[in-house]
């Protein structure tokens, strides 16, 4: 089992034909996923990487059956995207691009919410089923079947926390990058529940970082809801106030937002708390022992 | 980015959000000159800087003749302003505002921003305009009004009366122009992908008008792409210069006080650095992600504005190489060293794809301020003991 995404996935790919698009495309075929074609406008017809391309989404979907979508479009395109993709029925829409501007992902989100459509991202590594099916730029191999779900706001630190989960002999069931956009698609408050629900996910990591209260807003759910056990890091304690940190959400805002207020607000709910990421797997070790 | 109060002013005014009347000046010559054709006998003299807090630092003056306009104005232009948003090194006045003097009846609070929470913007108004608004949050949340606007609608009459009501405007025609003013800030907030307006304070006269007596504004960078109009007012005498030359290499650099330089590939990890040396005993010198593809002349570009800063003593290069291949970063870093002088040590920790080939690599390479490690804490622990000597 697995959240979200496993490897009977049916998977398009928007900005198919593109350098990122190709590049990733190709490392996700090589890792399994099961992409069924891809969509880059007055392209449709061609074959890509062995794959059909469509003009639009609807064509796509309704000629191969997918239901995600990875979407690699250049950042000014990436709402109108993601709004196609709503429109045509897609039920996931992973956003790999950097970069898009806020309010165009205000709307974006809203509309595909409207059509109960997920987004993840953007600015974020994408989702991975050890595995089964990687949509996003991690590379696969650091991601081992295993029993710890993990999500995370910041790409390199999903590595980092996978990489120390495996080398402690445990592995991954399923990796999602939610990114560190102002406003991002799923969030911990989503994701969570599903590792909860999860038969084969037996303890979470959680890292979160500086900037709005997503992750006190999963401390109250954690609270409330998860009974697995939790390993949060929170990037960022020793950030300095007003500054932004490298992702468009990682800004500490006059006196919210810090790493304390976070940790605390997880320790506060029976979570694992660790001062640095070093200390992920070991965490998870220890909280995994003592079940 | 941030843009100065009087250039928020030319956009408000572009949109009908009242404002004084006001001139820019770059001379005490050109302060007067404007002073003279805005007319009247009163004026003020504002310093021309990014940072809060102008008028408690002495930034913010009233003349009331022009030659006091004229000494205001020499005195203002070319101090090193000193704020609580300034840091202690202060900002040097380039340009003074020469603005027509207001009559104040009341000092009120007015802002948009984004509502992360809820995903939409909010409008933020209070009583107490002219005080810092984050103290007035924690001792007086009451007298903070929110009202959320979602974009799909728009600004709506109910929007208005719940702002005029909670500010407790109860005189008919004030209330109008109140909605008026917000209405039209919202307007300037989404068509320009403002990240967030701040009027402090936002003023009522005698007369009953609402006039923007402050202007704040800053802006979504990942929306400037569409503002030309907007990166023209770009100033960058406000910027970091190594912050700026960073990103003009795709790095994102933020100086820092301590003494041990990092160099990160990802945002994340880049933080996650900094806190674990920093729980190990050191201090981190500054934030530095090298982004996705970390090569030989981002390395080396990353060294070069490292060793800008006298205060490091070491460096420790923290790459996590995913699609990226750590042999060949390994190889970007011997690179690198040629390229620029790296006369403190170097803590490399490469994991991820291919890091035994790179730690060979750098082993082989055996240059010896170039100490390889095995994982983060490893790498931390011996970046903190080569800062202190002990390495």
């Amino acid at each position: 089992m697995s959240i979200l995404v496993n490897k009977d996935t049916k998977v398009i790919v928007q900005g198919f034909t593109g350098k990122e698009g190709t590049f990733h495309a190709e490392q996700c075929l090589a890792y399994g996923t099961k992409i069924v074609g891809g969509v880059t406008p007055n392209k449709g017809g061609e074959t890509h990487l062995g794959k059909p391309v469509f003009n639009t989404v609807k064509d796509a979907v309704a000629s191969t059956g997918a239901t995600v979508s990875m979407v690699f479009v250049p950042p000014a395109f990436v709402a109108d995207a993601v709004m196609e993709a709503a429109d045509a029925g897609i039920e996931l829409a992973v956003i790999i691009t950097e970069g898009a501007p806020v309010k165009d992902m205000m709307y974006a989100k809203q509309y595909a919410t409207k059509h109960s459509m997920k987004t993840i991202g953007p600015n974020c590594p994408g989702i991975i089923t050890a595995d089964e099916c990687k949509i996003g730029i991690m590379p696969g191999m650091i991601f081992k079947k295993g029993n710890v779900g993990l999500i995370s706001k910041s790409g390199t630190l999903t590595y980092e926390g996978a990489n120390q989960v495996v080398k402690e002999g445990f592995g991954i069931t399923t990796a999602v990058g939610i990114g560190g956009d102002p406003i991002i698609g799923l969030s911990y408050k989503q994701i969570l529940p599903m590792f909860e629900a999860d038969p084969e996910t037996e303890a979470i990591v959680m890292i979160g970082e500086i900037g709005g209260d997503l992750e006190i807003q999963a401390a109250k759910l954690i609270k409330e809801q998860i009974t697995k056990p939790v390993v949060a890091f929170i990037a960022g304690q020793t950030a300095p106030k007003g500054k932004r940190m490298g992702h468009a959400g990682a800004i500490i805002s006059g006196s919210a937002g810090t790493a304390k207020e976070k940790m605390d607000a997880l320790e506060a709910a029976g979570v694992k708390v660790v001062v640095s990421p070093a200390e992920i797997g070991k965490a998870i070790a220890e909280v995994l022992a003592n079940r | 980015m941030n843009i100065h109060e009087y250039q928020a002013k030319q956009i408000f005014a572009q949109y009908g959000v009242p404002t004084p009347r006001g001139i820019i000046a770059n001379t005490p010559d050109e302060a007067v000159r404007n002073a003279e054709k805005l007319g009247g006998d009163i004026w003020v003299v504002k310093a021309q800087i990014h940072a809060g807090g102008r008028g408690l630092g002495g930034g913010v003056k009233l003349a009331k003749s022009l030659d006091e306009v004229r000494e205001l104005a020499s005195e203002i232009l070319g101090m090193t302003l000193i704020t609580h948003q300034t840091g202690p090194e202060g900002k040097l006045v380039q340009k003074v505002y020469i603005e027509e003097g207001a009559d104040i009846k009341d000092e009120l609070y007015l802002s948009v921003v984004l509502d992360r929470a809820q995903e939409m913007p909010i409008i933020m108004a209070s009583t107490e305009g002219g005080m810092d608004i984050e103290t007035v949050a924690e001792k007086t949340p009451e007298k903070i009004i929110k009202v959320t606007i979602d974009p799909s609608i728009g600004f709506q009459g109910f929007h208005g009366r719940e702002l005029v009501f909670g500010l407790g405007i109860t005189d008919k025609k004030e209330q109008r122009k109140m909605i008026d003013f917000a209405s039209k800030l919202y307007k300037v907030y989404m068509d320009k992908d403002a990240e967030m307006i701040e009027i402090n304070p936002l003023v009522k006269t005698g007369a009953g008008d609402f006039i923007a007596l402050d202007g704040k504004m800053g802006f979504d960078d990942s929306a400037l792409g569409r503002h030309p109009e907007l990166e023209d007012m770009r100033d960058i005498s406000e910027e970091d210069p190594d912050e700026r030359e960073a990103s003009q290499y795709g790095l994102s650099y933020i100086a820092l006080d301590g003494e041990i330089g990092c160099m990160v590939n990802g945002a994340g990890l880049a933080m996650g650095t900094m806190d674990t040396i920093n729980y190990m005993g050191g201090t981190p010198a500054n934030f530095l992600d090298v982004g996705g593809s970390a090569n030989a002349e981002t390395v080396a570009k990353g060294f070069e504005i490292i060793l800008k800063n006298p205060n490091v003593k070491a460096i420790f290069v923290n790459i996590f190489g995913g699609i990226v291949r750590c042999d060949r970063i390994a190889n970007g870093i011997l690179e690198a060293t040629k390229l620029v002088d790296v006369h403190v040590p170097v803590i490399v920790r490469l994991d991820g794809t291919n890091a035994p080939e790179a730690a060979e690599i750098l082993k082989n390479a055996n240059i010896a301020n170039v100490i390889p490690a095995t994982d983060l804490a490893d790498g931390a622990a011996k970046a903190v003991a080569a800062a202190k000597g002990e390495l």
